[in-house]
């Protein structure tokens, strides 16, 4: 009985190490390149996005919608037009956040916790699997056209704060990026039409 | 030996011990501040308490190079861990989120304190609405990972608008530990318990932190892979002091032991060259125990300076076994005793210019000096012929100081070539008048511009600059200093808002005046009606107030709290900041609020005249006072101060020199004594310019050392005009002698690293020796008559 536990549990720590292990095989590497390739040809974008947080502290999700601007391979800004202007400007590593007059500046290297909120997304627009893989232990699911990336962070300090990025799309489109924190807490960004 | 020659001996033996024991008991010290002044201005005084006792001077920065990021950051976060153990140290921080928590606690635990946005209209149901919106608005932005665990103590955001505020200088970081921006060192920041000019005491705090480096080192990498790198001022006043320490001996010894091989060649006698050494040996010992006396305290550099006093106190003793030869030393007294002296007195005379100065080490140099030299000739004069040995013998010099006598005499036109001379060396400092003199007293600093780089690129990584430019605010109690530098902060806020400014501190920031903590209080409203009112805010907003009932109870805590004074900040990271910008001494406060030029640059003219302007506006305290200090221009200021007195107090020493001159001899005399000292001074001056060195205080000393030494020279020429003419070749052979010993003396310290040792050698050297050549050149023509 006991031993027949043993063995159960046994199986179980396999499949366990059977899934990262899966994206490490050729075949699936190859796919993550061919997505990175299809991802990284695109040099800009501008679209419009809603935002859902939802957090154990509130009674209600919040809800947010503005437009997104990307320029490869490292400027990514997020204009928030509502509820209230908000606008954050991730470049050259470093995170500016402007709200009415005030603009707050982080160094990404001084706050590396914040990294995967901002980088993956970023890392993701631009295919660059070597600063995904650095920050995440990476994780495709592909189910063509559409597929996931499942980030998860490496860094300890990161770890404590965000569980996984989520981020999904259909060919060389994002469409969602979903942040699960630690503490249950989470937020989906939906990728709306694309803007002029 | 005779009974006087007994009474002399035993008044020397005395003499001789309690200078000793002056000496062993004498306190020395090594840092500069306390070479500089006796504050002539309140912003130089300032200045000195800065220097001294700031927060500056307590700040140690830590570089640690080697190995790999990983290997450093780790040895790192340990070296921070064993320091924070140690009592030598009042805070260390690596950039760990260890200092940035306790920094949030502290600004948690006593927000409504300390924010300035806490005001009646902030606790009103519609600026409650527009808080709490505010803090929603980043819960949904990337910070808002940060700002979540404090929403429900904290909905309104004091404690991110405190952190704002704190302006916390960006710094690159590896695994959570400060790094260079080449990313090549890892970095910390140590701050001692002990004030910057305990010298002792920061030696000691260097110490412990190589000891704890080479305890982390060993812990996580193989020996030698890692090294060490220290600095800040207390790092340069232990560094300095040590340089000083090790040059002044290694330098002393070196000139000691070629003075003593050039007298044993002279002499061929190891008892004569033991006796020259006497009177050195008591007057260094003299010099050292009345300086101790005068000042309380021996500063190394003056102990430095004891090798002067082997350059020209050798010379007596030169004099008199040279010049005695083989008649009795009764004769040498009665023939060329008084010319000694006179040359003593003259030197003297010189130095004694020098004791009234404000800057404290060339008064103790005077004094040293002038002990030393008396203590010098009274030995030679009453001791020494005493223990002469009867049966001893120098090498006769008489062949070499005739061939010297028929050199010196040989030169026809040599008044002509002098006088030609003179005028090149005019023309050479007029032309170089504009950059005749050093203006920084940066350039008295013996530490290597290596160091000095270092310094500066590590300041620039952990940006912790400089601080140039202080406001400082004085009045009678902590209060008064607090709420004088809030009005001020308040000012100089606008300042930086026009972009006049590119930012400043204040201690009120860290602990705001009572009365301002009273007023934020009484902002508060009562449980009952902060909850009637942020049921108001909470309309329509996605959190109900039963949610931020930690809110509610803070407030109430804080709305009681007794106001925040020292005390409370003491051990917390606040409470050094608030130590580095207020110092309190009896019942006198000073705070300090350093301010800083938009990109780091310096000042402007209009910019500093702006700052002026808003610290002289009035409404401050009436007891209270206020003043913008420019840390570089007072402390180049005061070493322009000092570098004038020293030229005037010289030229008063060479006035007092004359005079004496004139009085012992007769005008024309003393004229023709001076003229050789003047042309020696003008020549070295003129070449030191030439050679692109720009003149100091240490210079405008060498030259007074130039006349105090060049005076013998000169009144040995003026004697021997006067003199029976078989005198001449040994009395010329001494002066040869005793110049060269004088030259390899100063020679030596040319070589110095140590700026004020090598300014001294470069110009005392080259001097002396110009001093006995056209005093020789210059002297009447019987002077060099050698009978045939």
């Amino acid at each position: 009985m006991n031993a027949a536990r043993a063995r159960g549990a046994a199986w179980l720590a396999l499949l366990v190490l059977a899934g990262p292990l899966a994206a490490d095989a050729p075949a699936d590497s190859e796919r993550l390149d061919a997505l990175m390739r299809e991802l990284g040809a695109r040099r800009h974008g501008h679209v419009a996005f809603t935002e859902v947080e939802y957090l154990a502290v509130l009674d209600r999700p919040l809800e947010s919608s503005g437009e997104l601007l990307y320029e490869a391979p490292d400027r990514l800004e997020k204009r928030t037009l509502s509820p209230r202007p908000e606008t954050l400007v991730l470049a050259h590593g470093t995170l500016s956040a402007t709200r009415g007059k005030r603009t707050r500046t982080l160094d990404l290297a001084a706050y590396p916790q914040l990294a995967p909120l901002v980088e993956g997304l970023r890392a993701t627009l631009a295919g660059d699997r070597a600063a995904l893989e650095r920050l995440f232990s990476v994780r495709l699911d592909d189910d063509p056209p559409r597929w996931t990336l499942a980030l998860a962070p490496r860094d300890a300090a990161s770890a404590r704060l965000v569980r996984e990025v989520r981020i999904s799309g259909e060919q060389a489109d994002v469409k969602t990026v979903e942040v699960l924190q630690a503490d249950g807490d989470r937020s989906l960004l939906t990728i709306g039409r694309e803007l002029p | 030996m005779t009974r006087a020659g007994w009474t002399g001996t035993l008044l020397f033996a005395l003499l001789a011990a309690t200078a000793a024991s002056l000496a062993v008991r004498a306190r020395y010290t090594a840092d500069l501040s306390a070479f500089l002044p006796r504050a002539p201005t309140v912003a130089q005084r300032l200045l000195t308490e800065e220097l001294r006792a700031g927060f500056a001077s307590r700040l140690l920065m830590i570089a640690i190079e080697g190995a790999d990021a990983h290997t450093r950051s780790r040895v790192a976060a340990d070296l921070t861990r064993r320091l924070r153990e140690s009592p030598a140290f009042a805070d260390v921080s690596d950039g760990d989120s260890a200092g940035l928590t306790r920094i949030e606690d502290f600004l948690l635990a006593h927000r409504y304190q300390l924010s300035d946005a806490v005001t009646p209209e902030r606790f009103t149901a519609a600026g409650l609405h527009r808080a709490i919106g505010d803090t929603l608005g980043l819960l949904a932005s990337p910070e808002g990972l940060l700002v979540k665990p404090l929403f429900a103590r904290d909905p309104t955001g004091e404690t991110l608008h405190l952190l704002d505020g704190l302006d916390a200088p960006q710094i690159a970081s590896f695994e959570g530990v400060w790094s260079s921006r080449d990313g090549r060192r890892a970095l910390l920041l140590a701050q001692t318990t002990a004030l910057g000019s305990d010298t002792d005491a920061q030696e000691k705090a260097c110490a412990a932190i190589r000891s704890a480096f080479a305890a982390a080192a060993a812990a996580f990498s193989p020996p030698g892979a890692l090294s060490l790198r220290l600095s800040g001022p207390a790092m340069f006043a232990v560094t300095s002091r040590a340089v000083i320490r090790a040059q002044v001996m290694r330098l002393s010894t070196l000139g000691a032991l070629l003075i003593a091989a050039l007298l044993l060649f002279a002499y061929r006698s190891l008892p004569a060259l033991l006796l020259t050494f006497v009177p050195v040996a008591a007057g260094a010992l003299a010099g050292v125990a009345v300086v101790s006396l005068g000042f309380g305290v021996v500063h190394g550099i003056t102990l430095g300076f004891g090798i002067t006093l082997i350059g020209e106190a050798v010379d007596y003793a030169i004099y008199l076994l040279i010049q005695s030869g083989e008649e009795p030393v009764s004769e040498w007294r009665r023939t060329l005793w008084p010319t000694v002296r006179l040359g003593m007195l003259t030197s003297v005379c010189g130095f004694a210019a020098l004791v009234p100065s404000g800057f404290q080490g060339l008064a103790q140099l005077g004094l040293y000096s002038i002990a030393g030299l008396v203590a010098a000739a009274g030995v030679t004069r009453f001791v020494l012929p005493e223990w002469r040995p009867r049966t001893l013998r120098t090498r006769d010099l008489t062949a070499l100081g005739a061939r010297l006598a028929r050199l010196l005499a040989a030169p026809r036109h040599a008044r002509t070539a002098l006088a030609v001379l003179a005028l090149l060396a005019g023309l050479v400092l007029i032309g170089h008048r504009g950059a005749l003199f050093s203006r920084e007293l940066s350039d008295l600093s013996p530490i290597p511009v290596a160091d000095q780089e270092l310094d500066a690129t590590l300041r620039g990584d952990l940006g912790t600059p400089d601080a140039r430019y202080l406001v400082v605010v004085s009045a009678p109690g902590t209060g008064g200093a607090l709420a004088g530098a809030e009005v001020l902060s308040a000012r100089l806020q606008t300042l930086v808002e026009a972009g006049v400014l590119g930012g400043f501190e204040s201690p009120s920031r860290f602990l705001p005046s009572a009365a301002t903590q009273r007023a934020r209080q009484a902002s508060l409203p009562a449980p009952d009606e902060l909850a009637a009112r942020l049921d108001q805010a909470l309309a329509g907003m996605p959190v109900s107030a039963s949610r931020l009932a930690p809110f509610l109870a803070d407030v109430e805590a804080a709305r009681t709290a007794p106001p925040l004074t020292p005390r409370e900040l003491a051990g917390t990271p606040f409470g050094s900041a608030l130590d580095a910008l207020l110092t309190v001494s009896g019942t006198h406060a000073t705070a300090f609020l350093p301010i800083s030029a938009p990109g780091g640059a310096d000042l402007s003219t209009a910019a500093l005249e702006a700052v002026r302007a808003a610290v002289a506006a009035p409404a401050l305290e009436s007891a209270a006072s206020a003043r913008l200090l420019d840390l570089k221009a007072e402390a180049d200021g005061l070493y322009a101060h000092y570098l004038t007195q020293a030229v005037s107090l010289s030229l008063a020493g060479l006035a007092a020199i004359v005079l004496l001159l004139m009085v012992a001899c007769s005008p024309v005399r003393a004229l023709r004594i001076v003229a050789p000292l003047g042309l020696a001074v003008l020549t070295v001056a003129a070449g030191l310019a030439a050679a692109g060195e720009r003149l100091g205080i240490l210079h405008v000393v060498g030259m007074l050392l130039i006349v105090a030494v060049g005076s013998n020279y000169a009144l040995f020429f003026d004697r021997l005009a006067r003199e029976p003419h078989d005198r001449v070749p040994r009395t010329l052979a001494s002066l040869a002698v005793a110049n060269l010993a004088t030259v390899t003396g100063f020679g030596v310290l040319a070589f110095s690293s140590v700026p004020v040792l090598a300014a001294l050698g470069r110009t005392t050297a080259p001097g002396a020796l110009l001093a006995l050549v056209f005093s020789a050149l210059l002297a009447p023509r019987a002077a060099l008559e050698v009978a045939p």
